[in-house]
């Protein structure tokens, strides 16, 4: 065992005990919500998990034709369509679209999407004023952090970390009473939104057969980003797209549900096109990226099926190591087992520095029983550990194997060890010098011994049968 | 700037090309129907369906014109929004009977001045509690948005059985939201706060056919 912890370890054992409570009853809640509704509104809730993966699993097997056709559909119905090779084209092509319209200050919905590009300090950098409008994503902003959860950002923060935020930044006098720092937000972004040109946003889900965006939120915030915008900008993952409107059903069924245990979300937008000409409020223009950035090369890889993701966060929830970690332990824009599949993925030739994040699983695949489009999670956590293997790539930290592989590869080490197993259930674990095991003890117990019967049980068993052939 | 549809396309191509066309999943059949969630449908009509839904998500349903004023009064707040067309039948009413101040046209300056706004519905899904609002029918996108108190006009003719109907029922209209319930967020420790940057108060306002 090495000395030195895997990077989501150390960066549990770190975790304020506090930010480690919060994450934990908030995983833990958030999927007894998602059983429960799911259990009381379907029948077999699995089999319409199923069906979701199949309806994306076709679609993805069949990405080429869907986008032409979602392009072709938004293009009729007056949108433009760009594609984006890249995180640099896409936050070019966004640059663009506001400087040729001369717009200095923009509002966000929430969208992993452009997380995932950095957008907002790009644009920053270039003299435009990007301005997050969902309350946990606009919190993260004014703190320069990262959201944490895909759709909690903020639930590594409390209550008296927003209000210093918010003081520190005039938004009122210090005051941690949640509903005062909702209505501060919505009096603050209020004046935001109606200064800005454009309304950027990610989506859902795209139908090809309409090419209808749809974009869901319980704030009201991508309604409100649009609403008095002349301009509409989407970002959308190539992978968002599915076959038809009826399509949505299924997944707006599912979606809303394994997020937030809602049967839907409150605000449910379809949008294909500029506003109706007899609409006075919405966006003249309506630009749709659709962005690549890695995406068509895992269609490649023995993980495509990771690309179904509708990233709803259940896998996130349910994570016993996300549970201990928090999303920020996987240093990536997509955290939980989600993230450790995608981001190594989507990191493209920085694979190595992501290498280790499939690792932290202990592979139980209880993401995959939750996954609303059941994506086998744990099979690409191994087949990606298996890939780091292939590079011959050390990742850091993370334990070796071999002493494991030389015991279970000699079958007399392996009764030897079996023999002294029990022996470790009379140590005291506590006062060990053995390099590593305090380390390792931090976050986790040692279960009791339970090792070293089965040679005897057999060795009877066959006794008993009257075969009496020694194994 | 050059359009990277060419690459992204060919990219796409390229890595399905390398996949066996036997190991490609084909569209699966499915009924919509089973995608119905009828444990909420077990109301006598579609109408108490909805309305059932609608409270459980904290949409407030009002019947008739006399408990919307009254309704209204105890709010406190006397300057709203009517769309236009409702001018003569709810408008007037409230302005002529209780002293409100209505106005017809959203003014965006004065956004935060509207203590409601009362817009038309173009449906409702019984299902889910939600009310439908598309650009054709709203008069302003805003004026359902911005206000503390949004009231949708509905009619009961108006309201969808499930989820898919209303999908089915969307037509060629570029922008339709469904509304369940008032806009709320659990960001801060989790803790329910309703009215973030649309209404704290969503109501339907059922009222007669033609």
């Amino acid at each position: 065992m090495s000395s030195k912890p895997q990077p989501v370890d150390l960066f549990a054992q770190q975790l304020p005990l506090e930010t480690r409570q919060s994450v934990m009853s908030s995983g833990a809640s958030r999927t007894a919500g998602r059983k429960a509704v799911l259990e009381n509104d379907f029948s077999d809730p699995d089999a319409l998990r199923r069906l979701a993966g199949q309806i994306k699993q076709h679609t993805l097997d069949h990405l080429d034709q869907y986008l032409e056709q979602a392009e072709a559909s938004l293009q009729k119905a007056g949108a433009a369509v760009y594609y984006a090779a890249d995180a640099k084209a896409a936050r070019r092509r966004i640059r663009l679209i506001l400087e040729e319209r001369e717009i200095h200050r923009v509002v966000k919905a929430k969208s992993m999407a452009t997380e995932e590009i950095h957008l907002n300090s790009y644009l920053e950098e270039h003299g435009i004023e990007c301005v997050e409008t969902d309350l946990g994503e606009f919190i993260v902003q004014l703190d320069g952090d990262t959201p944490s959860h895909i759709v909690q950002p903020i639930i590594h923060k409390n209550r008296r970390q927003v209000a210093s935020a918010f003081e520190s930044h005039g938004l009122g006098e210090f005051n941690d009473d949640p509903e005062v720092i909702t209505q501060r937000a919505r009096a603050h972004l209020r004046t935001k939104y109606f200064k800005s040109g454009a309304g950027i946003t990610g989506a859902n889900f795209v139908s090809a057969e309409s090419g209808r965006l749809v974009l869901v939120t319980n704030e009201g915030n991508a309604r409100f980003s649009l609403a008095p915008n002349s301009v509409h900008i989407a970002l959308v993952g190539i992978e968002k797209v599915v076959p038809r409107d009826q399509d949505l059903a299924v997944f707006l069924n599912l979606l809303a549900r394994s997020a937030t245990g809602q049967q839907l979300t409150v605000y449910t937008q379809f949008i294909n096109g500029p506003k109706a000409s007899s609409q006075p409020s919405g966006p003249r223009e309506m630009h749709v990226i659709f962005l690549d950035n890695g995406r068509g090369d895992i269609l490649d890889s023995n993980c495509r099926e990771i690309l179904r993701c509708i990233r709803c966060g259940a896998c996130q929830n349910v994570c016993p190591v996300y549970r201990q970690a928090s999303g920020h332990a996987y240093r990536a824009t997509y955290g939980g087992p989600v993230g450790a599949v995608l981001s190594p993925l989507l990191s493209g030739s920085n694979f190595v520095d992501l290498a280790d994040l499939p690792k932290a699983s202990s592979l139980c695949g209880a993401c995959r029983e939750v996954c609303p489009v059941d994506i086998p999670i744990p099979d690409m956590l191994l087949k990606l550990r298996n890939r780091a293997h292939l590079l011959g790539l050390k990742t850091r930290h993370v334990p070796s194997m071999e002493p494991f592989v030389k015991l279970a590869t000699k079958p007399a080490l392996w009764k030897m060890a079996m023999i002294l197993g029990k022996a470790i259930d009379l140590l005291p674990l506590k006062m060990q010098k053995l390099p590593g095991i305090q380390e390792w003890l931090k976050l986790r117990t040692l279960p009791s011994w339970k090792g070293g019967e089965f040679r005897r049980w057999m060795k009877k068993h066959q006794r008993r049968k009257g075969k009496g052939k020694r194994v | 700037m050059k359009n990277d549809r060419p690459e992204v396309l060919t990219n796409v191509k390229q890595s399905l090309a390398r996949k066996p066309a036997a190991a490609r999943v084909e569209m699966p059949e499915y009924d919509l129907a089973d995608l119905t969630c009828e444990s909420r449908m077990l109301f006598s009509s579609l109408r108490q369906s909805f309305y059932k839904n609608f409270q459980a998500v904290n949409g407030l349903v009002i019947d008739t014109a006399a408990e919307l004023i009254m309704f209204l009064k105890k709010q406190g707040g006397y300057s709203g929004y009517c769309d236009p067309k409702l001018h003569e039948t709810i408008g007037n009413r409230l302005k002529e009977e209780s002293g409100f101040t209505i106005s017809k046209k959203f003014e965006r300056n004065r956004a935060d001045e509207y203590a409601f706004g009362i817009t038309q519905a173009t449906g409702a899904i019984a299902e889910s509690g939600s009310l439908i609002l598309n650009d054709y029918d709203t008069s302003d996108r805003l004026a359902a948005l911005a206000p503390w108190i949004h009231i949708a006009v509905l009619k009961e003719s108006q309201i969808h059985r499930t989820i898919s109907d209303a999908i089915a029922a969307m037509g060629d209209c570029p922008n339709t939201v469904w509304v369940t319930g008032p806009s709320k967020t659990a960001d801060i420790e989790g803790i329910l706060v309703e009215g973030v940057h649309g209404p704290g108060i969503q109501v339907a306002f059922l009222v007669d056919e033609d």
